[in-house]
């Protein structure tokens, strides 16, 4: 019997360790090692974050779900790797502490034949001084990374819909809390579901709302920005985007780096080298994200974390790491397998895996500061890399150490997204996109690095009705009920 | 229809460049049999692409 021990339990662990699960069927097992005890659809907490949803209905128990499964489930959080074993044994194992209640701190060593790390990632806060605590709960700001951080932002929020009715004017300051930070998306979706959510209070005009951003552009999204075709042009993202936020009346800073929060106040710096100041009254500011901080030691107990393990913490995969400026960059830069380099039945997936560099161009002011967004791993990209990954380790088990393991590059690869604008069944917009591939190819498609037959957004109440949809599929699938494998990641 | 997207540009401010949707645009993005086309059309669109990606 082989035993696959997968780290981290959101979208593409669970995706990873559910399929593990149903193809390897009872005769090998499934270890899922993750410190929370619900599983959280993370694209709707911008409904909690502005009470349109309960936390309760963007999260589930896993144990009941695992059961199901055959899945042993842990709930602990991983703290080291010793691939090549220890003194004692030459089985690879994870050190895991458990969070579980009645059995917190309690330590134990899982030995694997396989492993899959997918621990998502930490969230930074501490990287800015005031952003927020270990628990992302900030004295200053507010966050929607978790479902608890949500119901926190929406707590705050409504605080400020009853200032505006009294009289007082609020001022909303919502993006990116660092220079060096992704899921632009997140923030984009909350500031529009709370400028639609201060329209239907009706205290729209007692509010002024900012958007900040380390983008060099607006609509860049980490990707590098996208065209899409549209009344015969192919049109850049940033003019989609600019539209947006001057319809709304949504004022904007680009090509930031916030550097300090103090209350009710930022402190950043520009592209230009500039330090400016920004005040505000509710602020929702997404940290940045680093690996979970897991350590590796070889079997004679020496440090190898630096050999497994990027320098922000990620896992080191089959990227090329060395392909330096952005002149050099190619999409066969990016992993196809996510194997370790190193250690071969280890893999990684969704934001655990270290990619190999921005797809965003990297910049800096002249100070030095580097102010890009990092590359996002989330969503649908995500997902299908879990299922390639568990494909490729059950190949293995089942037929043998030659099988050929499964690709998916997100150069090979494209993503559906949407983007919520407003919650409504009638009165709702997002935008919904399709981007081909996710990390362009200018070899393939010169000029934009996409395929515009397949690259493409708009916005309006359809894409609220699919966001709405795919919420409930999603939260279906996750749980395992009827037909959860016909429904695609 | 008033156009009231056009009024939130500022002269040479951030937003000077950009394009903004007129009354007709904005009032097709919740038009329910609009919408309800679109809604075809976009998941055909989308289906496309998780089926390309696979």
């Amino acid at each position: 019997m082989a035993r696959l021990v997968v780290l981290g339990g959101g979208v593409s662990g669970h995706t990873a360790a559910t399929f593990a699960a149903k193809w390897l069927g009872s005769s090998h097992e499934v270890v899922v090692v993750t410190p929370n005890s619900k599983w959280n659809w993370i694209p709707s907490n911008i409904w909690v974050g502005v009470g349109q949803m309960g936390k309760e209905d963007v999260t589930f128990d896993l144990a009941p779900v695992y059961a199901k499964a055959g899945i042993n489930y842990k709930q602990a959080k991983a703290v080291s790797i010793n691939p090549e074993g220890n003194e004692r044994s030459d089985k690879p194992f994870v050190t895991i502490e458990y969070t579980l209640a009645g059995r917190e701190g309690e330590v134990e060593n899982i030995e694997y034949d396989y492993l899959i790390n997918a621990t998502g990632p930490k969230l930074n806060f501490g990287a800015t001084p005031g952003l927020g605590d270990a628990n992302g709960l900030g004295e200053f700001t507010v966050s929607v990374c978790t479902a608890d951080h949500a119901v926190h932002a929406n707590e705050e929020f409504q605080k400020c819909i009853q200032k505006m009715k009294k009289g007082e004017r609020q001022k909303f300051l919502i993006g990116t809390g660092h220079g060096l930070c992704t899921c632009q998306g997140a923030a984009f979706e909350y500031i529009f579901n709370i400028e639609h959510e201060l329209n239907k209070a009706g205290v729209r005009d007692m509010a002024d709302l900012k958007w900040i951003s380390n983008e060099s552009f607006l609509g860049d999204f980490g990707v590098g920005g996208l065209h899409m075709k549209s009344m015969g042009f192919a049109v850049s993202s940033k003019i989609f985007a600019e539209s947006l936020f001057t319809e709304r009346n949504v004022d904007w800073i680009i090509g930031a780096h916030v550097n300090k929060v103090e209350k009710g106040k930022v402190h950043y710096e520009l592209l230009d080298g500039s330090m400016n100041e920004e005040e505000f009254d509710f602020s929702m500011l997404i940290p940045p994200f680093a690996g979970v901080g897991l350590k590796a030691y070889a079997k004679d107990g020496s440090d190898i974390t630096a050999t497994l393990f990027a320098p922000n913490g990620f896992l080191k995969v089959d990227a090329n790491y060395a392909a330096g400026a952005y002149e050099n960059w190619k999409a066969s830069d990016w992993p196809k397998t996510y194997q370790n380099p190193t250690y071969g039945n280890i893999f990684a997936c969704g934001i655990a895996f270290a990619p190999p560099h921005p797809i965003s161009k990297p910049m800096s002011s002249p100070n030095g500061t580097p102010i890009n967004p990092t590359p996002p791993r989330t969503g649908m990209p995500s997902g299908i890399i879990g299922k390639a990954v568990a494909h490729s380790i059950c190949d293995r088990i089942l037929k043998g150490e030659s099988s050929p393991l499964h690709e998916a590059s997100m150069a090979n690869m494209g993503a559906a997204c949407v983007a919520s604008a407003g919650k409504g069944l009638f009165d709702g917009t997002a935008a919904a996109m399709t981007i081909y591939p996710v990390v362009p190819d200018f070899e393939k498609y010169p000029g934009t690095g996409r395929d515009t037959d397949y690259t493409f957004g708009e916005i309006g109440l359809a894409g609220h009705w699919i966001k709405h949809i795919l919420h409930h599929l999603f939260i279906w699938k996750a749980k395992l009920k009827t037909g959860w494998t016909m429904i695609p990641e | 229809m008033e156009k009231k997207a056009e009024h939130n540009i500022k002269a040479y401010g951030n937003n000077f460049t950009t394009m903004t949707p007129g009354p007709l645009a904005i009032k097709l993005r919740t038009c329910k049999i609009w919408q309800f086309i679109r809604f075809i059309i976009i998941n055909i669109k989308m289906l496309i692409v998780v089926r390309k990606s696979h």
